[in-house]
């Protein structure tokens, strides 16, 4: 702090985040603050150091907030299943939503209205969304950050693989994590992008290049461009809302100068079924550490070690993880390890050179859906179990982890019932600036409204629309 | 991580039970005779010196033996972290998170690691791949902190070597053969930490210093067929790997780990059942753990019995082998790749990109350029320079810095090799090994010794002389040989009057053998008479003019 109290004496910010208000997703490390996952296995569990991506927020001058929410270790498609209990989305609370959506009948029902956030960054993505900060980290394994950033109105940034630093991100799937970033509009995520991206000595897998920060332009000339429209993500459960806002956003591509075509990628089918293969098989080998030795919950049973390592993972782990554990552990058995991952294996490199041979081809810029529907009331969510939901809600975000490519999730308008709804744009590898770029013109075009949040707006709303960024329209 | 974790000790392992092998006594009776002195009691442990059961069974049961040797890499850090290596450092004070697993951490390859094991794949004559690739290997330990080990499964970083070793006949040092093993692979990989078992207060405690320092598994196929072979085997890779420094391979420190695969069948047949024996601490005892279990397995199978494949574990009192109830059942290790490596790729002069930083490319060609003798070469080079006999150049390179030695000593005397290796061998040598020294240690420089082997050669002193000038050397008081010469007197007596007269009373007092002499030059009697004259003189005496004065008195 006294540091930090020099510098400012002098009169020179820290860095470009000078005290920007930030919030960290429970699921990377933060020096001296709790870092649980929202697990009972890590409850209570404070990490000796910062991940890579939060250490570079803080030495830009960054001020941390607080850790937000999640599934746990970020297992889910809603920000439900953590132990910290569900995310509400702020949407709920909204004018918009409200007006749209009219109280059923009692005060109770009302309370059963709200809205999940998406995830499994769920907490970022509000926190972001109801201006609680300006920029949040979320991770993104197979769309945790793009889905609740399509749900919450605000924009979510998957940057490519080996980009940023996975050091501190307590892993998923260390073959598809990649650290996100939710900001309210696309120049922010350009300014934390720049703060966070490059290599580092910590991660054998960044890149060893130097990542030069850019800064997008104002005039965005699009006539040059080659949009690709995947026709497979068109896919089943699409709703006709979202499916007629991604042609309107096609038609505003075209209606600009911008060339539209239709493409293939006639692996994205398989996507899920391997997704599912490889993720487990990572999970089952990351979890393996929590046995209650080292550090987090320890089960109180001393009749042996195993039977110790057995009650703290039973203890410690919801259902969701027990189970992905279970099926990892299964598809790496010698017997199955042929049939189940290399098969998973081999498919993803069919799904990786899908996107090489479309991109080869002179495309762009893929434009896609993030979800196949707004956001689900959480009572309705909770109908159907984990596994189905992630699978459904992974559907269009995954693809891009499994080829490491950069996506970012734009909100573009509000549905019938009044809550925002997102398209992705996914770009070749290394080509954020591109991406970023089309991403901020399509931002510009859209006009997506500003959330208006009924307690707050008794208040003072000019507060909120001066703090909004400058290209909120 | 300062103190020593503390977590229940698993499930007791088996004692010391046997399974059906008939011929040691039982134990009850072997446990007794381990207190009536090593060389009796050991006879009845252990199968006996490979020849005894060669005879008896070779005709028909084949032994086979395969190796796998785990090498600690000799490194300031280890393998995938920044930690220190260090022998017996307090507990867990070498621990960086990444050793502990704590989450989000993530592997960094140790370059120094990677050239060690390249340097040793082209000592070991293997192809060294350019892309090897990196797997977990799952299993729950309290001293595996990630529930994995890092290793090299299924592309390791060099394949298809070969070791050539020699070991002697029938422990005749003239009659050494040389033989040839074959070596699969070589892999990186993690160490694991070490479990301290304290079953009085059943709690196992947990040092993490060793978990995560680099090692080597150099895998060998079953070239071998007893004990010996194997040891020998062995020795010559220590000797390599020293050689190289990629490893300090001391087997009593645990930097080099033996576990033997061994299988008997007969002629013609396929390979046997085999079983795989761990927990060999030396050399000695890998040839008796070795010896033991191919003696068990021939004696199960002509008792009708079968081999189970298991682990068993080699107890070096009771010189016997006993099946580990710990790793039994059937470990499914759901090997994976590592997604947090990258493939390693290692370049030579052709593939090496030219805008790439060198401090960050291991380039083969590069090691190899600059690997020292190894010494099969140093051996041949001693044998060629300076006359000895190959089998003194094997004891020359088993002790470490005893060929410098040697040559340190060449260097500053004019006596001829052939004849310094004599007090090398014989007196420097045993002197060092009762006295459990290393070269190093010795209290006689080099330059010493020399000192005093250039009076023996300038004749000014007689060997015998020398001897007790060397006794008063190993005392390490800092008198050089000539001053001691001079304070004992030891000087050869240049007076050839005094060594007449000396001869003459030696001669008046052995009448009976004077008058032999006489009618028979009886050559036995003359030494005799020489000796004497030396007694008298305390060693003071130059035997050759010695032999001269009596040969020419009793011709008288």
């Amino acid at each position: 702090m006294t540091e930090k109290g020099n510098f400012h004496r002098w009169g020179q910010p820290l860095g470009v985040l000078d005290g920007i208000p930030i919030a960290v997703k429970d699921n990377f490390n933060t020096a001296g603050i709790e870092t649980t996952c929202a697990s009972n296995m890590l409850k209570g569990y404070i990490s000796p150091y910062n991940a890579t991506v939060v250490q570079k927020l803080l030495d830009q001058g960054a001020v941390l907030l607080g850790k937000t929410n999640l599934d746990e270790f970020a297992m889910g498609s809603g920000s439900t299943d953590g132990i910290f209990g569900p995310v509400r989305n702020p949407w709920s609370y909204s004018r918009q939503y409200k007006e749209k959506t009219p109280p059923k009948s009692s005060s109770e029902n009302e309370e059963s209205d709200w809205v999940i956030t998406g995830g499994s960054s769920g907490g970022s993505a509000a926190a972001v969304s109801s201006f609680t900060c300006f920029v949040a980290l979320g991770s993104d394994t197979g769309g945790s950050t793009r889905n609740p950033a399509a749900h919450c109105g605000v924009v979510g940034l998957k940057p490519t693989y080996g980009l940023i630093s996975r050091h501190g991100l307590i892993p998923l799937v260390n073959s598809m994590d990649v650290p996100g970033i939710l900001t309210r509009c696309v120049d922010d995520a350009a300014v934390v992008l720049g703060s966070l991206a490059g290599h580092d000595p910590k991660d054998a897998t960044t890149i060893q290049d130097t990542f030069k920060p850019f800064e997008l332009p104002n005039l965005i000339d699009v006539r040059k461009l080659c949009i690709g429209i995947p026709k497979e993500y068109h896919a089943p459960g699409l709703s006709s809302e979202i499916l007629a806002l991604w042609s309107k956003a096609a038609d505003l591509f075209k209606d600009a100068g911008a060339k539209v075509i239709e493409v293939s990628l006639p692996h994205t089918r398989y996507s899920i079924v391997c997704y599912h293969v490889l993720c487990t098989a990572e999970v089952a080998s990351n979890m393996a550490r929590f046995d209650g030795l080292e550090y987090g919950h320890r089960a109180d049973m001393n009749k042996s070690t195993e039977s110790m390592y057995a009650a703290t993972r039973r203890e410690g782990f919801n259902d969701v993880v027990r189970g992905r554990i279970l099926s990892g552990n299964y598809f790496l058995l010698k017997q199955n390890y042929e049939n189940y991952f290399i098969k998973a294996q081999k498919v993803r490199r069919l799904i990786a050179n899908d996107f090489v041979k479309v991109f080869g081809s002179g495309v762009d810029i893929l434009l896609t859906p993030t979800t196949l529907s707004d956001a689900v009331p959480y009572m309705e969510f909770i109908k159907e179990d984990n596994r189905t939901r992630s699978a459904q809600d992974d559907i269009l975000t995954q693809a891009a982890n499994m080829a490491g490519l950069p996506a970012i999730s734009i909100p573009t308008a509000l549905s019938k019932r009044g809550l925002p709804v997102g398209l992705q744009f996914i770009g070749h590898s290394f080509q954020e600036k591109q991406l970023l770029t089309v991403a901020k013109w399509f931002e510009k075009q859209v006009k997506f409204p500003m959330i208006q949040l009924e307690e707050v707006k008794r208040h003072d709303c000019s507060v909120f629309q001066h703090q909004k960024s400058v290209s909120f329209l | 991580m300062s103190e020593a974790l503390r977590t229940r000790p698993p499930p007791p392992s088996a004692g010391a039970r046997r399974l059906g092998s008939p011929r040691p006594a039982p134990p009850h009776q072997r446990l007794a005779r381990a207190g009536e002195g090593r060389s009796q009691g050991e006879q009845h442990h252990h199968p006996g010196p490979p020849s005894v059961w060669r005879d008896l069974y070779l005709a028909s049961w084949v032994p086979v033996v395969g190796l796998e040797i785990h090498v600690q890499i000799s490194s300031n850090s280890k393998l995938f972290s920044g930690s220190q290596v260090q022998f017996a450092a307090p507990p867990n004070s070498l621990v960086s998170f990444f050793d502990a697993s704590l989450p989000g951490t993530l592997p960094v390859l140790n370059r120094r690691c990677v050239e060690a094991a390249v340097m040793t794949g082209l000592a070991l004559n293997c192809s060294i791949n350019k892309k090897s690739l990196f797997d977990r290997k799952h299993y729950f330990y309290a001293d595996l902190p990630a529930g994995y080990q890092i290793t090299q499964q299924r592309v390791p970083i060099a394949v298809n070597g070969s070791l050539s070793y020699s070991l002697c006949i029938d422990n005749k040092m003239s009659q050494m053969v040389t033989k040839t093993v074959r070596i699969k692979q070589i892999q990186l990989e993690q160490d694991s930490g070490k479990s301290l078992h304290d079953d009085a207060r059943s709690q196992t405690l947990v040092d993490l210093n060793r978990a995560g320092v680099g090692l080597m598994e150099v895998v060998t196929e079953p070239d071998m067929c007893c004990g010996e072979e194997a040891a020998a085997a062995v020795r010559e890779l220590q000797l390599i790997l020293q050689t190289l420094g990629s490893s300090q391979a001391i087997m009593a420190e645990g930097q080099l780990r033996v576990d033997a695969n061994v299988s008997v069948h007969h002629p013609g047949e396929p390979y046997g059942v085999r079983t795989e024996v761990k927990n060999i601490n030396s050399v000695r005892f890998l040839a008796k753990a070795v010896d033991y279990e191919i003696q068990r397995q021939i004696e199960e199978l002509e008792n009708g019995g079968t081999i189970l494949n298991e682990t068993r574990s080699f107890d070096s009192k009771l010189g016997c082998t006993i099946p580990m109830r710990d790793k039994e059942g059937k470990q499914d290790y759901r090997f994976m790749p590592e997604p947090n490596l990258p493939p390693l790729i290692l370049y030579d002069a052709k593939s090496l990109p030219v805008n790439m930083n060198h401090q960050q490319v291991v380039n083969i060609d590069w090691i190899r350029e600059r690997l020292p003798d190894l010494p099969s070469v140093k051996r041949a080079k001693l044998v060629e320079l300076y006359g000895i006999l190959p089998e003194h150049s094997f004891t020359l390179l088993n002790e470490d810095g005893l060929a410098e030695y040697f040559e340190n000593v060449i260097k500053q005397t004019q006596m001829k090799p052939k004849k310094v290796i004599g007090w090398i061998l014989n007196d420097l040598l045993s002197y060092l090994k009762q006295h459990a020294l290393t070269v190093k240690d010795s209290p006689v420089s080099s330059f010493l010794l020399a000192d005093l082997l250039n009076l023996l050669e300038r004749r000014e002193i007689s060997s015998s002389a020398a001897k007790q000038v060397l006794e008063e050397l190993w005392k390490g008081e800092g008198k050089t040989p000539l001053k001691i010469v001079k304070e004992k007197k030891l000087e050869l007596i240049q007076d050839q009057k005094e060594l007449e007269q000396i001869c003459q009373s030696v001669i008046d007092r052995q009448e009976d053998e004077v008058i032999m002499m006489v009618l028979g030059r009886n050559q036995k009697v003359l030494n005799k008479l020489i000796g004497l004259v030396q007694r008298a003189t305390r060693g003071r005496s130059n035997p050759v003019l010695v032999k001269q004065i009596l040969e020419k008195k009793l011709s008288e």
